[in-house]
């Protein structure tokens, strides 16, 4: 049986963390190769870097970030942030990265997912997806709408009708984050991962709202996602990876708790 | 010197990544004449069979992959490596390489786990039940997990020819081993600890 994944996301700027990650003996570390190492030691099943570098000159340090995280650890991780095109693609996944997670540029451009699928395999091509939830019109009949540029955005775009057409493209997964969750720390939007995750045949990864390890089991049975990312609640060390498997496996959801 | 076969299936560096960090030493190739003089191979792979298939005919790998195992050197499959070590995939209905009698399938498009509907690609950690003991997978503990991603599974004729078995939906085999040859469906370069046992193990396996 598949084990549920329990994913941290980590926000890289300029090649440093864009927080320092407080790990044993309270040590802050900012530098994003050894944040990954940490994590994977303390039994993260993947890992997801958001690059949110600004300035595109200062871009090719991310991707000696993804080499040498690729020879530290060696569990998969995805590359996700400024992915404008397929050479921007090929480039994190040359330095070696499993998957490379695209974002507006799909919403600008949907032939990104089908050139991505096709020259790397739907496996590698992660849909990111930013959601915030309004009123159910003819444009958007479910009641949430893809936002870009940090939410900023409306782009009129119905996020299930969204979903399933990137699955057409060959998306391999999706990442689903609600804009109106995030960072709030009180739970996952249930509903729309639910929603989500019932129509398409891709995995979804929740994320967006974590706080506390009883939101990744409501997010891992009642929204149905397959994987759940974390950010906040442990780089601050309120709980480990370890802790939220634990609870997570008394509470009969199937995690992987040996490694 | 254990060779790489490079075929331009996908992430042949990950494995290369793998075996440094285990300090082995390795070549990555497609030139017969360096397969050759390999004590050991590796056969990885990510992507469709269609394509690599016709990439293999094109460099004469299929053949020389059915005269390798001949010699009776090991070889490590990985993924679309053991897939295509079979008579035949579904995907893109590619006649392989033939070192395994079988079939390569597709999950069928209504899997399930009690209620819930299985996603395809199966992606992310599942365990394995091993038959038997193996000496690739010394060290390697019953709770281990390993990283999946795939839509098709190798399906073997010859029931003895499965070394290990894991459950998605259904119980397919994900080891499959005979003689010189043993090859997975999931990615041990991508398995963590108990993955790099395994690659570990391969490097020193002495056949009896």
């Amino acid at each position: 049986m598949i084990s549920k994944r329990i994913i941290p996301c980590l926000d890289v700027r300029d090649g440093k963390l864009t927080k320092g990650i407080k790990f044993k003996g309270n040590v802050d570390i900012g530098d994003p190769v050894e944040a990954a190492r940490e994590y994977y030691e303390q039994g993260a099943d993947e890992i997801v870097f958001y690059d949110i570098t600004a300035s595109s000159d200062k871009r090719n340090i991310m991707i000696d970030v993804v080499r040498r995280v690729a020879e530290t650890i060696f569990i998969p991780f995805s590359v996700g942030g400024g992915i404008r095109n397929l050479d921007d693609m090929r480039n994190v996944i040359h330095a070696g990265a499993e998957k490379v997670s695209v974002n507006s540029a799909a919403v600008e451009n949907p032939q990104i997912i089908m050139q991505g699928a096709k020259a790397f395999g739907s496996q590698c091509v992660v849909l990111g997806m930013d959601v915030k939830q309004v009123d159910v019109s003819d444009a958007i009949p479910s009641g949430y709408e893809i936002v870009v540029h940090g939410g900023r955005i409306y782009t009129g775009i119905d996020a299930l009708w969204w979903a399933t057409e990137a699955e057409k493209l060959g998306a391999g997964e999706i990442c689903l984050n609600s804009i109106d969750a995030d960072g709030v720390q009180t739970g996952y939007e249930l509903n729309l991962t639910r929603l989500i995750s019932e129509n398409v045949h891709i995995p979804v990864i929740a994320s967006g709202g974590a706080g506390k390890p009883e939101h990744l089991a409501d997010v891992l049975t009642k929204g149905k996602a397959d994987a759940a990312l974390i950010a906040s609640m442990v780089h601050y060390r309120t709980y480990t990876i370890a802790e939220i498997k634990h609870y997570l496996s008394e509470k009969q959801i199937k995690t992987r708790l040996f490694w | 010197m254990i060779a790489i076969i490079d075929y331009n299936a996908g992430n042949i560096t990950s494995v290369a990544r793998a075996l440094q960090s285990i300090g082995q030493d390795f070549v990555i190739t497609n030139e017969i004449k360096k397969l050759d003089a390999a004590s050991r191979v590796i056969f990885p792979g990510v992507g469709a069979a269609g394509e690599a298939m016709a990439y293999l005919r094109q460099k004469k790998l299929d053949v020389w992959l059915r005269d390798y195992i001949k010699t009776g050197k090991p070889l490590l499959g990985i993924c679309l490596g053991t897939q295509i070590i079979l008579d035949y995939s579904e995907e893109n209905d590619t006649p392989c390489v033939s070192l395994v009698a079988g079939s390569t399938k597709r999950f069928p498009e209504k899997l399930t786990e009690g209620s819930a509907l299985l996603k395809i690609p199966q992606m992310g950690w599942n365990s394995i039940r091993l038959l038997r003991s193996h000496p690739v997978f010394d060290g390697v503990s019953p709770p281990a997990e390993f990283y999946f991603v795939h839509s098709y599974y190798p399906a073997p004729a010859d029931q003895e020819v499965v070394l290990g078995v894991t459950d998605y939906g259904m119980t397919f085999c994900s080891v499959l081993a005979r003689n010189n040859l043993v090859a997975m469906q999931f990615h041990p370069e991508k398995s963590g600890r108990p993955g790099l046992q395994i690659l570990k193990n391969f490097c020193t396996w002495r056949l009896s």
